[in-house]
């Protein structure tokens, strides 16, 4: 039998605020972290942006990953960065992917928003981002 | 990291703080060195609210049965403190958490608390610290605790240790009745949940489940309730509740309950003092030179592992 294992893997959080009809790069994505040794707790589809929150307080997780298509990002973005605030969970770094333009990013990047994956991304590439970003914050 | 210190983490958590009570499910779940002192605090407000174990196959419907029963239990106005286990990758250590999924919205209601938990490498359908994050739960005030394990096979029953009472869910067609005959998970189950049971072919289920039910012994003089539930209808989740309560109210009156209780305790602390020295043991082995030519040696075959166990364990009395 094994000794208790001491390393703590990393917890991520991956969502989809607004309305988007489906989460297959979400899901692509979850299944990378996973492969990576993370535990991704994956909380689906339409979620409010204090769903998410209390999601991530709750799980007690290292990083958020957001995922959105819809175009609401503007809008839902900053509203999760700032109910994060709220709940005392504001150091915990917020990674995003999805159909985002270029000044929407920069915007985003400017209002804390860590990193921006657009279709383009390779996975290789996000699951080094969530690696280093998922160092100590606390 | 050493957030989870006593007394002020644990009385941040028995006051309520949410934000505490996640990072001390962190803490105990990692073993960091604060969580013997945050378990040490808080064992003493544990041992009394239920704490329901729902377990069962892969994809019966545990965690949509979970999301009802949250719902009917906030309507009896109970708080509720549940812990989700989902399995770990046995290649790369990480897991998808997905129970989630199936919880209903209610981002506003402080009154429910939904921690997931990877298994982390342990057998039975639990994670090794899911005993101590429900007593965790339950030392932060939640009025019920439920615990749902991985999607189970024939013999994962960690949850018999855990839970005051175990729900096994089942759906029609599983198999005929020679399955309910078989060792295991059909041994456990306090209340019988045949989830599904839209579906054609619950009436046999339960009639095949009642028949089990009848023949066993009960040594401890309780009969195992069936109640037939559907996520989609939705029907019969206060039917379970109340087979649930019927179940601990049992537990409250049955002479042969302390007893029981005894020894399950009995039992976790041979399995804490069984994991300390293994860990010792292990550690020596690492460091100790004299102790790897053991290990040479049973390689050669010139030592059996028996006796070079009993070596390990007198090196460690010297």
């Amino acid at each position: 039998m094994p000794a208790k294992a001491r390393t703590k893997p990393v917890r991520v959080l991956i969502a989809k605020p607004g309305l988007d009809g489906h989460d297959r790069g979400a899901k692509v994505v979850a299944r990378a972290l996973r492969d990576a040794g993370m535990e991704v707790i994956y909380a689906g589809l339409r979620q409010t942006p204090e769903e998410i929150v209390r999601a991530a307080i709750e799980e007690d997780v290292d990083l958020v990953g957001l995922s959105i298509l819809s175009g609401a990002h503007m809008a839902l973005f900053p509203k999760v960065l700032r109910l994060l605030q709220k709940e005392k969970g504001g150091k915990i770094p917020v990674f995003a992917g999805g159909i985002i333009p270029d000044e929407d990013a920069r915007r985003l990047r400017r209002l804390g928003i860590k990193a921006i994956f657009g279709p383009g991304a390779s996975l290789a590439e996000i699951v080094r981002t969530a690696q280093e970003l998922a160092r100590p914050h606390a | 990291m050493s957030r989870a210190r006593t007394p002020s983490d644990a009385e941040a958590i028995f006051g309520g703080d949410r934000r505490a009570l996640a990072r001390a499910i962190t803490a105990v779940e990692s073993g960091s060195e604060t969580s013997d002192d945050l378990l040490r605090a808080v064992y003493p407000r544990t041992g009394r609210v239920p704490v329901v174990g729902l377990t069962g196959p892969l994809g019966v419907g545990k965690s949509s049965v979970i999301n009802l029963l949250i719902a009917h239990l906030r309507s009896l106005g109970r708080s509720v403190g549940v812990v989700a286990v989902d399995p770990s990758s046995p290649f790369s250590g990480g897991s998808v958490l997905g129970d989630r999924i199936r919880l209903e919205r209610r981002a506003d209601d402080r009154d429910v608390f939904f921690r997931s938990m990877a298994s982390r490498g342990a057998a039975g359908g639990l994670s090794a610290t899911t005993r101590d994050v429900a007593r965790l739960l339950e030392a932060a005030g939640f009025s019920v605790v439920l615990v749902e394990t991985v999607g189970s096979g024939q013999v994962d029953v960690a949850i018999r240790s855990v839970a005051t009472t175990r729900v096994v869910v089942l759906v029609p067609h599983l198999g005929d009745e020679v399955q309910t005959l078989k060792a295991g998970l059909f041994e456990i189950a306090d209340v019988f949940c045949i989830n599904k049971s839209d579906l054609p072919g619950a009436e046999t289920a339960e009639r095949d489940l009642a028949e089990l039910a009848s023949l066993g012994p009960a040594p401890d003089g309780w009969r195992s309730r069936i109640v037939r539930t559907s996520t989609v209808t939705p029907s019969g989740i206060p039917e379970l509740w109340k087979a649930i309560e019927a179940h601990e109210a049992f537990l409250a009156t049955s002479p042969g309950h302390a007893a029981e209780r005894r020894r399950r305790l009995e039992e976790e602390i041979l399995g804490r003092a069984r994991d300390r020295l293994t860990e010792d043991l292990a550690a020596r082995l690492e460091v100790d030179p004299a102790l790897r030519k053991l290990v040479d040696r049973v390689v050669a075959r010139e030592l059996d592992p028996g006796t070079a166990a009993e070596r390990l364990l007198a090196a460690r009395r010297r």
